[in-house]
């Protein structure tokens, strides 16, 4: 009797034991990828952004993973389950990289083939006032035409979206 | 014993019924499923989001519309400040519920109410932050089909940065108000001796297993939206 129960508080401390680490494990990782993201704001260099978004997105994994198997407690059920579950989700895969590819090759499709797409990302609009907004928005306007003067000039002013 | 003819012997016993193959309760293993739909559900709606910014020239810089603090005066910006207050309450929320399972487990009804309330807690102190930062926004003009932002290059932005995130964040925010009303009638049905009566807390686990969901998804709302 005694006995079982020893077994029980051994298991019980295992337990905690691995609840503890595995909140440590979550929180050191989020504030890594907050400390990279800081790092980022100020950042120029494309290529490295892509480097650090990429660390991102394997950290974000990794606490996905471990919150499914630990706190989900999905690494200690029977195998069985566990693949009915992880082999369906294998369908991201999939997912993920045909849609970013598609909308990729959408938007290189739209800046060759249609002119007013590509024009809208190259004009910049005046950073807007909360206080004097419609003669801002003149200015605006009219920072448009001299930004872009060999622009057909028939053509209407491009609002936008908001 | 000396029947062992067939190709798998265990697997035929294992599935011959009297047996739980999975190891699992029902409810348990449904609850996981309807998880895996609701996966699929969430990545739709990521990866629809994924599509449409691959597919757009420019795109607004989060840190600079998520930069605003309770409180703070005009002018102070705290980018991923709030939300990473927001990342860490549903944390530590996800684990308050992971220790009231666990002394579900044990029989521990003291230790299941101690901790129901304070994922309880958790969950509407998260729900608070999003609905401040919501209306926040509203506040600068951001709602569906509303975007004051521009592009981080300047340029005019779609209003496709303010729907997704709306959508997105929504549909993960009435989740965890579900779960927290899920957490709330847990709460009373342990106050009720209900799970005392049956003799497992099973019922625990389950809506465990669904907060621990929302979190996950979380993880990567967090990620997408805000950092990435």
């Amino acid at each position: 009797m005694s006995h079982s129960h020893t077994d029980q508080e051994a298991h019980n401390a295992e337990a905690m034991a691995e609840i503890k680490k595995v909140t440590i494990i979550l929180s050191v990782f989020t504030i890594i990828e907050l400390m990279l993201g800081f790092w980022m704001m100020s950042m120029t260099s494309v290529a490295l952004k892509l480097a650090i978004k990429g660390t991102i997105v394997i950290l974000m994994m990794a606490k996905a993973f471990y919150i499914v198997a630990y706190f989900m407690h999905l690494k200690h059920e029977v195998k069985n389950l566990i693949m009915t579950i992880i082999v369906p989700l294998l369908l991201f895969v999939w997912f993920i990289s045909a849609f970013l590819w598609d909308g990729s090759s959408f938007r290189n499709l739209r800046n060759d083939y249609d002119p007013h797409f590509k024009e809208q990302a190259t004009i910049k609009v005046e950073q807007k006032e909360e206080a004097h907004g419609a003669s801002k928005q003149e200015a605006a306007e009219t920072k448009h035409e001299s930004l872009a003067p060999t622009k057909e000039t028939s053509k209407p002013e491009p609002t936008p979206y908001y | 014993m000396s029947t062992t003819t067939t190709a798998s012997p265990n697997e035929a016993k294992l599935w011959g019924g009297g047996k739980s193959p999975f190891n699992s309760e029902y409810g348990k293993v449904m609850m996981w499923y309807f998880l895996m739909s609701d996966a699929f559900t969430f990545g739709a709606f990521l990866i629809s989001y994924g599509t449409v910014r691959f597919s757009t020239n420019g795109w607004p810089n989060s840190n600079e519309v998520f930069r605003s603090f309770p409180f703070a005066p005009d002018g102070v910006h705290a980018p991923l400040v709030f939300v990473s207050i927001m990342t860490f309450i549903l944390i530590i929320s996800s684990v308050t519920m992971v220790l009231a399972v666990h002394a579900g487990k044990n029989m521990d009804k003291s230790g299941v109410v101690r901790n129901m309330i304070l994922t309880i807690i958790g969950g509407l102190a998260f729900l608070s932050c999003q609905a401040w930062e919501w209306n926040h926004l509203h506040s600068e003009g951001a709602w569906w089909g509303m975007n004051p932002f521009l592009n981080a290059d300047g340029t005019a932005s779609t209003t496709n940065f303010t729907n997704f995130f709306f959508t997105i964040t929504g549909f993960h925010g009435f989740h965890v108000f579900s779960g927290v009303v899920i957490n709330i009638i847990m709460l009373i049905m342990t106050l009720l001796n209900k799970f005392e009566q049956r003799g497992h807390y099973l019922m625990i686990e389950k809506a465990g297993l669904y907060w621990h969901f929302v979190d996950l998804v979380w993880v990567f709302v967090f990620t997408i939206f805000y950092l990435l």
